[in-house]
């Protein structure tokens, strides 16, 4: 059973939402410190984990080399890179869209390479269906597998509160603002069920003042639902503020030099900073970390 | 360029942006302007028109005047009326056949690229193609009855649905589909929740051309043979010389074509409540 599944299912509504974080940061390394990639952090199996994954866009020149990269049960990573170097890529191979060169994806130890279906997806476009309403566009991985419409509804209705979307169920998506749309597609992406979610650049299409709204509440769902998820984007300050550990991704692959992770970054989460973690110092020292492996 | 005329445009180009501007500001005409103007409009055409021939500016056995025409459409209402059924049921059904093909065709173009891209040209030359040109052939070929009208109708009608809906369903942002198969949809779910919504609104703007085409199909048709529909009455009254009559058949397939087109949208926003609430967003 999923971990959405698995929350909707207990006692209240409510009550369900709070509950069954799994494995509370078991195996999280020690703050503070920066260390080479090095595949699983010790302690525990990771929730997602990419061996070796060595990919390409049209079977010949190579995108990334040799990416290994962990995810622990109930941590939220961050994968930064610059544009073009192959994140989008990367997302595609782990959601099992793509088959790689070689290397390995595994979801809970299980070897998943090339399965689609088994990890929650979300990008910067919203995606919503634009003919359906907006509790039919978040029911919509229920709806696919197989769930009566109903009985969908009723499980996403409890929802809507907590992920800011109350009184929204029966509008159309244009009639939503940006940030709305992007909690939509957030509750959608939550509804999958999967144990381990990815987010291509989830709201770098908002507006600057909303992005930062959206991205707070976001680590607080995170936090609260206990998520495992890996958020993929270009934007330093995105995956500093959203993440408990940045992996780097430096190359250039259309100058024929394949991706790899240049380093790993431990970021010393200070969300009850007064004025928010992204004005602390060790925001700051985190960002300055990323930025200088990036190069 | 000379450098005058590049400062003359450079000078007129500056107040574009306010007068744009000012364009925005000001309110859309109110409903009664824009129904009374065109009124006004043809009531001022028509009264010339009757001027013309009244005066005898042109000789009434060539142009009757539009009295004479209202006249002639009252008198002959009976005779019009059942003429219109026939037609009309020649254009249902080639269209209801045309739509049912071409949706057909659509799909499989969607679902084998070999499909697409074999008929993919031929559907957009043969679109070319004027129906007046093979009607003659179809009445030949299936004589006389209902069926050459029909046939010539789907013929007619089949083109713009299957290219409307073809292009409506390949207009599908790809990343969406991904979304689906992450979600693990099958090839019916996609094309049911996202393809057959996105190229709804392609496929209701060809149905209401194919609308149009279907009447004019079926009396084009009629025109060539047959014993009854607008088109057989229409080359009577022209073999007898009586324009007041043609005029009135003119009238009544104008109607038939317009109605024929409401109705289509009428149907199109049953189906998709959604564009109402996406066109209010887009006004705000």
């Amino acid at each position: 059973m999923s971990a959405a599944e698995k929350n909707l299912g207990v006692g209240s509504p409510g009550a369900g939402l709070a509950a069954a974080r799994p494995a509370d940061g078991a195996g999280r390394p020690d703050a503070g410190a920066s260390r080479p990639s090095a595949g699983a952090p010790a302690g525990g199996v990771s929730a997602l984990a990419a061996e070796g994954l060595t990919l390409s866009w049209d079977g010949e020149a190579l995108v990334t080399e040799g990416i290994d990269l962990a995810v622990m049960p109930g941590e939220v990573c961050c994968l930064v890179g610059r544009s073009g170097c192959g994140k989008t890529t990367i997302l595609h191979a782990l959601a099992g869209l793509t088959t790689p060169v070689s290397g390995r994806v595994l979801l809970h130890g299980e070897d998943v390479t090339g399965c689609p279906g088994r990890v929650s997806y979300m990008l910067q476009k919203d995606l919503l269906l634009p003919s359906r309403r907006i509790i039919d566009n978040v029911c919509l991985p229920l709806v696919l597998g197989g769930m009566r419409r109903a009985e969908a509804r009723a499980k996403a209705e409890p929802l809507f509160e907590r992920f800011g979307l109350a009184g929204c169920e029966l509008k159309w998506p244009s009639e939503l603002s940006g940030g709305m749309r992007q909690r939509a597609a957030f509750l959608r992406t939550y509804l999958m069920g999967a144990d381990v979610t990815l987010l291509d650049e989830p709201f770098s299409a908002l507006d600057a003042l909303t992005r930062v709204d959206v991205r707070r509440w976001f680590v607080g769902v995170a936090r609260e639902l206990g998520l495992s998820a890996l958020v993929i984007t270009h934007d330093v300050d995105e995956a500093v503020s959203m993440a408990s550990r940045v992996y780097v991704l430096a190359g250039a692959p259309s100058a024929g030099e394949p991706s790899h992770v240049a380093g790993e970054v431990v970021v010393r989460r200070a969300d009850d900073a007064p004025g928010g973690f992204e004005l602390t110092d060790e925001f700051l020292a985190a960002k300055r970390e990323v930025m200088s492996l990036l190069g | 360029m000379s450098a005058p005329e590049a400062s003359e445009l450079g000078g007129g180009a500056r107040p574009r942006p306010a007068r744009r501007g000012a364009r925005a500001r000001s309110a859309a005409p109110s409903r009664a302007r824009r129904v009374l103007t065109p009124l006004v409009a043809v009531v001022a055409l028509l009264a010339v028109w009757e001027a013309v021939v009244d005066l005898g500016l042109v000789p009434n056995f060539l142009l009757p005047t539009p009295v004479q025409v209202v006249t002639a459409l009252v008198e002959d209402a009976a005779l019009l009326a059942s003429h219109s059924v026939t037609t009309l049921a020649e254009a249902a059904a080639g269209l209801v056949v045309g739509v049912v093909l071409g949706f057909a065709f659509a799909v499989l173009m969607d679902r084998f690229e070999t499909f697409y891209l074999a008929f993919e040209p031929l559907m957009t030359i043969s679109q070319t193609i004027p129906t007046v040109a093979i009607a003659p052939l179809l009445v030949l070929w299936l004589g006389y009855g209902a069926l050459p009208k029909v046939v010539l109708v789907v013929v007619s009608t089949f083109f713009p649905i299957t290219v409307s809906l073809a292009s409506g369903f390949r207009s599908v942002d790809p990343d969406v589909i991904d979304l689906m198969r992450t979600m693990n949809a099958s090839r019916w779910q996609i094309f049911w929740y996202a393809k057959l919504p996105a190229a709804a609104d392609q496929f209701f703007s060809g149905l209401k051309i194919s609308a149009t085409y279907a009447i004019v199909g079926a009396v084009i048709a009629e025109w060539l043979g047959g014993n009854a529909g607008l088109g057989v009455y229409m080359t009577r009254v022209r073999k007898s010389f009586s324009y007041d009559r043609m005029f009135a058949s003119i009238i009544i397939i104008s109607v038939l074509s317009l109605a024929l087109m409401k109705l289509v949208e009428l149907v199109q926003r049953a189906l998709m409540p959604w564009k109402r609430a996406e066109r209010n967003s887009n006004e705000r």
